[in-house]
Protein backbone atom coordinates (compact mmCIF):
# COMPACT_ATOMS: atom_id res chain seq x y z
CA UNK A 1 0.00 0.00 0.00
CA UNK A 2 1.66 3.50 -0.88
CA UNK A 3 0.76 5.63 2.08
CA UNK A 4 0.91 9.73 0.79
CA UNK A 5 2.09 12.49 2.62
CA UNK A 6 2.04 15.58 0.21
CA UNK A 7 1.11 19.39 0.60
CA UNK A 8 -1.97 19.60 2.33
CA UNK A 9 -4.63 21.17 0.08
CA UNK A 10 -2.28 21.40 -3.30
CA UNK A 11 -6.01 20.58 -5.59
CA UNK A 12 -8.85 21.01 -5.33
CA UNK A 13 -11.49 17.64 -4.61
CA UNK A 14 -14.55 17.74 -6.04
CA UNK A 15 -17.20 18.80 -3.32
CA UNK A 16 -18.96 16.29 -1.28
CA UNK A 17 -22.64 15.72 -2.97
CA UNK A 18 -25.48 15.23 -1.01
CA UNK A 19 -25.72 11.61 0.80
CA UNK A 20 -27.00 8.91 -1.82
CA UNK A 21 -30.52 7.91 -0.87
CA UNK A 22 -30.75 4.44 0.26
CA UNK A 23 -32.00 2.75 -3.03
CA UNK A 24 -29.08 4.44 -4.59
CA UNK A 25 -26.27 2.97 -2.09
CA UNK A 26 -27.55 -0.59 -3.00
CA UNK A 27 -27.44 0.05 -6.91
CA UNK A 28 -23.89 1.62 -5.65
CA UNK A 29 -22.85 -1.36 -3.94
CA UNK A 30 -24.07 -4.39 -6.20
CA UNK A 31 -21.64 -2.04 -8.81
CA UNK A 32 -19.04 -2.17 -6.73
CA UNK A 33 -19.20 -6.19 -5.92
CA UNK A 34 -19.25 -6.59 -9.50
CA UNK A 35 -15.91 -5.26 -10.18
CA UNK A 36 -17.06 -1.93 -11.58
CA UNK A 37 -14.39 0.32 -11.36
CA UNK A 38 -16.26 3.63 -12.01
CA UNK A 39 -18.40 2.70 -8.83
CA UNK A 40 -15.38 2.35 -6.60
CA UNK A 41 -14.34 5.57 -7.88
CA UNK A 42 -17.66 7.08 -7.02
CA UNK A 43 -17.54 5.90 -3.89
CA UNK A 44 -14.27 7.21 -2.72
CA UNK A 45 -15.48 10.78 -4.65
CA UNK A 46 -18.58 11.09 -2.55
CA UNK A 47 -17.87 9.94 0.74
CA UNK A 48 -13.91 11.14 1.16
CA UNK A 49 -14.84 14.77 2.17
CA UNK A 50 -17.37 13.57 5.24
CA UNK A 51 -15.22 11.00 6.19
CA UNK A 52 -11.71 13.00 6.18
CA UNK A 53 -13.92 15.47 8.35
CA UNK A 54 -14.06 12.43 11.17
CA UNK A 55 -10.38 11.40 10.81
CA UNK A 56 -9.46 15.35 10.92
CA UNK A 57 -11.68 15.71 14.25
CA UNK A 58 -10.17 12.76 15.85
CA UNK A 59 -6.63 12.68 15.20
CA UNK A 60 -5.86 16.47 14.82
CA UNK A 61 -3.13 16.22 12.07
CA UNK A 62 -3.44 16.14 8.82
CA UNK A 63 -1.03 13.42 7.49
CA UNK A 64 -2.68 10.66 10.26
CA UNK A 65 -5.91 11.68 8.43
CA UNK A 66 -4.77 11.63 5.32
CA UNK A 67 -3.31 7.71 6.37
CA UNK A 68 -6.14 6.96 8.47
CA UNK A 69 -8.81 7.63 5.43
CA UNK A 70 -6.67 5.52 3.18
CA UNK A 71 -6.42 3.08 5.56
CA UNK A 72 -10.10 3.26 6.06
CA UNK A 73 -11.43 2.63 2.22
CA UNK A 74 -8.77 -0.05 1.94
CA UNK A 75 -10.64 -2.06 4.74
CA UNK A 76 -13.80 -1.24 3.21
CA UNK A 77 -13.23 -2.43 -0.29
CA UNK A 78 -11.67 -5.43 1.45
CA UNK A 79 -15.26 -6.08 3.79
CA UNK A 80 -17.53 -5.21 1.16
CA UNK A 81 -18.30 -8.37 0.57
CA UNK A 82 -19.30 -9.59 3.83
CA UNK A 83 -21.08 -5.84 4.34
CA UNK A 84 -25.00 -7.18 5.11
CA UNK A 85 -26.73 -4.13 4.74
CA UNK A 86 -27.77 -3.86 8.14
CA UNK A 87 -26.73 -0.29 8.35
CA UNK A 88 -26.54 2.25 5.77
CA UNK A 89 -23.44 1.97 4.00
CA UNK A 90 -22.53 5.61 5.16
CA UNK A 91 -23.15 4.29 8.43
CA UNK A 92 -20.88 1.81 8.31
CA UNK A 93 -17.96 3.51 6.57
CA UNK A 94 -18.06 6.17 9.18
CA UNK A 95 -17.72 3.24 11.36
CA UNK A 96 -14.71 2.06 9.59
CA UNK A 97 -12.89 5.75 9.49
CA UNK A 98 -13.45 5.97 12.84
CA UNK A 99 -11.66 3.00 13.65
CA UNK A 100 -8.91 3.65 11.40
CA UNK A 101 -8.28 7.19 13.39
CA UNK A 102 -8.53 5.43 16.44
CA UNK A 103 -5.87 3.02 15.72
CA UNK A 104 -3.50 5.75 14.30
CA UNK A 105 -4.08 7.28 18.04
CA UNK A 106 -2.90 4.10 19.32
CA UNK A 107 0.13 3.34 17.32
CA UNK A 108 1.60 7.48 17.75
CA UNK A 109 3.15 7.63 20.68
CA UNK A 110 1.56 9.39 23.32
CA UNK A 111 2.99 13.08 23.89
CA UNK A 112 2.74 14.12 28.00
CA UNK A 113 -0.81 15.04 28.83
CA UNK A 114 -2.19 18.18 31.26
CA UNK A 115 -4.24 16.51 33.77
CA UNK A 116 -7.81 16.74 33.95
CA UNK A 117 -8.65 17.21 37.97
CA UNK A 118 -7.75 20.71 37.63
CA UNK A 119 -10.46 21.62 35.01
CA UNK A 120 -13.26 19.71 37.56
CA UNK A 121 -15.68 21.39 39.76
CA UNK A 122 -14.09 21.84 43.34
CA UNK A 123 -16.32 21.07 46.28
CA UNK A 124 -16.44 22.61 49.95
CA UNK A 125 -16.49 20.35 52.33
CA UNK A 126 -20.10 20.38 52.90
CA UNK A 127 -20.65 19.41 49.44
CA UNK A 128 -21.54 22.51 48.55
CA UNK A 129 -19.32 24.27 44.63
CA UNK A 130 -16.48 26.10 46.09
CA UNK A 131 -16.42 28.33 42.56
CA UNK A 132 -19.05 30.62 41.60
CA UNK A 133 -21.05 30.15 38.59
CA UNK A 134 -22.11 32.40 36.57
CA UNK A 135 -24.67 32.16 33.22
CA UNK A 136 -23.11 32.77 29.91
CA UNK A 137 -23.56 35.08 27.42
CA UNK A 138 -26.61 35.25 25.92
CA UNK A 139 -27.23 33.31 22.47
CA UNK A 140 -28.01 36.25 20.20
CA UNK A 141 -24.35 37.37 21.51
CA UNK A 142 -22.99 34.07 20.57
CA UNK A 143 -24.53 33.84 17.09
CA UNK A 144 -22.65 37.49 16.26
CA UNK A 145 -19.54 36.20 17.31
CA UNK A 146 -19.70 32.89 15.74
CA UNK A 147 -16.83 32.25 14.01
CA UNK A 148 -14.75 33.14 16.99
CA UNK A 149 -17.00 31.11 19.31
CA UNK A 150 -15.96 28.08 17.22
CA UNK A 151 -12.47 28.40 17.17
CA UNK A 152 -12.36 29.22 20.34
CA UNK A 153 -14.85 25.35 21.49
CA UNK A 154 -12.53 23.70 18.64
CA UNK A 155 -9.13 24.87 20.00
CA UNK A 156 -10.19 23.93 23.94
CA UNK A 157 -11.35 20.29 23.04
CA UNK A 158 -7.90 20.16 21.19
CA UNK A 159 -7.10 21.22 24.95
CA UNK A 160 -8.36 17.80 26.70
CA UNK A 161 -6.46 14.92 27.62
CA UNK A 162 -6.75 12.66 24.52
CA UNK A 163 -8.69 9.86 25.79
CA UNK A 164 -11.25 12.63 27.31
CA UNK A 165 -11.20 14.26 23.88
CA UNK A 166 -11.75 11.29 22.34
CA UNK A 167 -14.68 9.92 24.34
CA UNK A 168 -16.26 13.44 23.57
CA UNK A 169 -15.77 13.68 20.10
CA UNK A 170 -17.11 9.78 19.46
CA UNK A 171 -20.32 10.96 22.01
CA UNK A 172 -21.68 14.25 21.59
CA UNK A 173 -20.30 14.93 17.53
CA UNK A 174 -19.48 11.80 15.89
CA UNK A 175 -22.99 10.65 17.78
CA UNK A 176 -21.93 6.89 18.72
CA UNK A 177 -23.95 5.07 21.33
CA UNK A 178 -21.84 4.60 24.86
CA UNK A 179 -21.88 0.90 23.81
CA UNK A 180 -20.40 1.34 20.58
CA UNK A 181 -17.28 3.48 21.72
CA UNK A 182 -17.30 1.29 24.36
CA UNK A 183 -16.17 -1.42 21.90
CA UNK A 184 -14.14 0.92 19.96
CA UNK A 185 -11.92 1.85 22.96
CA UNK A 186 -11.86 -1.85 24.19
CA UNK A 187 -13.24 0.28 27.83
CA UNK A 188 -15.98 -0.54 29.45
CA UNK A 189 -19.52 1.19 29.59
CA UNK A 190 -19.10 2.72 33.04
CA UNK A 191 -15.64 4.27 31.64
CA UNK A 192 -17.26 6.05 28.72
CA UNK A 193 -19.83 7.55 30.99
CA UNK A 194 -17.02 8.66 33.50
CA UNK A 195 -14.90 10.23 30.75
CA UNK A 196 -17.97 11.69 28.84
CA UNK A 197 -19.01 13.64 32.13
CA UNK A 198 -15.79 14.34 33.08
CA UNK A 199 -14.90 16.03 28.95
CA UNK A 200 -17.85 17.88 29.24
CA UNK A 201 -17.07 19.47 32.67
CA UNK A 202 -13.36 20.43 31.61
CA UNK A 203 -14.50 21.78 28.28
CA UNK A 204 -16.75 23.84 30.20
CA UNK A 205 -14.42 25.16 32.81
CA UNK A 206 -11.99 25.98 29.87
CA UNK A 207 -14.98 27.69 28.12
CA UNK A 208 -16.71 29.32 31.30
CA UNK A 209 -13.44 32.06 31.01
CA UNK A 210 -14.38 33.59 27.76
CA UNK A 211 -18.43 33.12 27.99
CA UNK A 212 -19.20 34.43 31.32
CA UNK A 213 -22.18 37.05 31.38
CA UNK A 214 -19.96 39.04 33.68
CA UNK A 215 -16.69 38.81 31.80
CA UNK B 1 -28.77 16.33 48.00
CA UNK B 2 -25.72 18.09 47.68
CA UNK B 3 -23.73 19.95 45.08
CA UNK B 4 -21.45 17.73 44.38
CA UNK B 5 -24.34 14.85 44.35
CA UNK B 6 -25.66 16.95 41.91
CA UNK B 7 -22.79 17.54 39.97
CA UNK B 8 -22.68 13.62 40.04
CA UNK B 9 -25.96 12.92 38.42
CA UNK B 10 -25.92 15.43 35.81
CA UNK B 11 -24.90 12.79 32.76
CA UNK B 12 -27.87 10.49 34.04
CA UNK B 13 -29.96 13.66 34.02
CA UNK B 14 -29.27 15.16 30.24
CA UNK B 15 -29.64 11.34 28.98
CA UNK B 16 -32.83 10.88 31.05
CA UNK B 17 -31.22 8.09 33.03
CA UNK B 18 -32.48 8.95 36.42
CA UNK B 19 -34.12 6.75 38.48
CA UNK B 20 -37.63 8.64 39.66
CA UNK B 21 -36.34 9.08 43.69
CA UNK B 22 -32.95 9.73 42.50
CA UNK B 23 -34.77 12.66 39.82
CA UNK B 24 -36.83 13.98 42.67
CA UNK B 25 -33.74 14.82 44.81
CA UNK B 26 -32.30 16.52 41.51
CA UNK B 27 -35.45 19.10 40.69
CA UNK B 28 -35.72 19.46 44.58
CA UNK B 29 -31.98 21.10 44.56
CA UNK B 30 -32.25 22.54 41.11
CA UNK B 31 -35.18 24.66 42.48
CA UNK B 32 -33.15 26.27 45.74
CA UNK B 33 -29.88 26.26 44.65
CA UNK B 34 -28.88 28.81 41.92
CA UNK B 35 -25.40 27.93 41.53
CA UNK B 36 -26.31 24.56 40.33
CA UNK B 37 -29.00 26.27 38.17
CA UNK B 38 -25.74 28.56 36.14
CA UNK B 39 -23.73 25.02 36.75
CA UNK B 40 -26.26 22.89 34.38
CA UNK B 41 -27.22 25.83 32.17
CA UNK B 42 -23.25 26.61 31.47
CA UNK B 43 -22.71 22.27 31.20
CA UNK B 44 -26.23 22.12 28.78
CA UNK B 45 -24.80 25.38 26.65
CA UNK B 46 -20.95 23.93 26.44
CA UNK B 47 -23.07 20.30 24.53
CA UNK B 48 -24.88 23.14 22.36
CA UNK B 49 -21.49 24.88 21.74
CA UNK B 50 -19.53 21.55 20.41
CA UNK B 51 -22.43 21.20 17.96
CA UNK B 52 -21.89 24.26 16.32
CA UNK B 53 -18.54 24.39 16.57
CA UNK B 54 -18.60 21.50 14.10
CA UNK B 55 -21.88 22.12 12.46
CA UNK B 56 -21.19 22.42 8.07
CA UNK B 57 -24.03 24.40 7.52
CA UNK B 58 -25.65 24.22 3.98
CA UNK B 59 -23.79 26.13 1.74
CA UNK B 60 -20.87 26.23 3.49
CA UNK B 61 -17.57 24.47 1.75
CA UNK B 62 -17.38 21.00 1.74
CA UNK B 63 -14.27 19.54 3.47
CA UNK B 64 -11.39 19.72 1.40
CA UNK B 65 -9.72 16.65 0.21
CA UNK B 66 -6.43 16.71 -1.40
CA UNK B 67 -6.98 15.31 -4.94
CA UNK B 68 -3.66 13.72 -4.34
CA UNK B 69 -4.89 12.01 -1.55
CA UNK B 70 -8.21 11.22 -3.87
CA UNK B 71 -5.62 9.50 -6.25
CA UNK B 72 -3.45 7.36 -4.25
CA UNK B 73 -6.44 6.32 -2.40
CA UNK B 74 -8.35 4.98 -6.31
CA UNK B 75 -4.51 3.48 -6.90
CA UNK B 76 -4.12 1.60 -3.70
CA UNK B 77 -7.64 0.25 -4.06
CA UNK B 78 -7.27 -0.64 -7.60
CA UNK B 79 -3.95 -2.47 -7.13
CA UNK B 80 -5.43 -4.88 -3.90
Amino acid sequence: MTKTSGPIGTAEAPQAPAALDPLDELTLLAAIRRGDQAACERLVQLYSPRLMSVARRLLGNEEDARDALQDAFISAFRGIAAFNGQSRLSTWLHRIVINSALMKLRSRRRRPEQSIETLLPTFLETGQHSEHFVEWLATGEVAMHQGQVKRLVRESIDRLPEIYRTVLLLRDIEELDTQETAQLLGVTPVTVKVRLHRARQALRTLLDAHLRGDS
Amino acid sequence: MTCREFAEFILDYVEGRLRPEVKAAFDEHLARCPQCVAYLDTYLATMELEKVAFANPEGEVAPHVPADLLQAILSSISRS
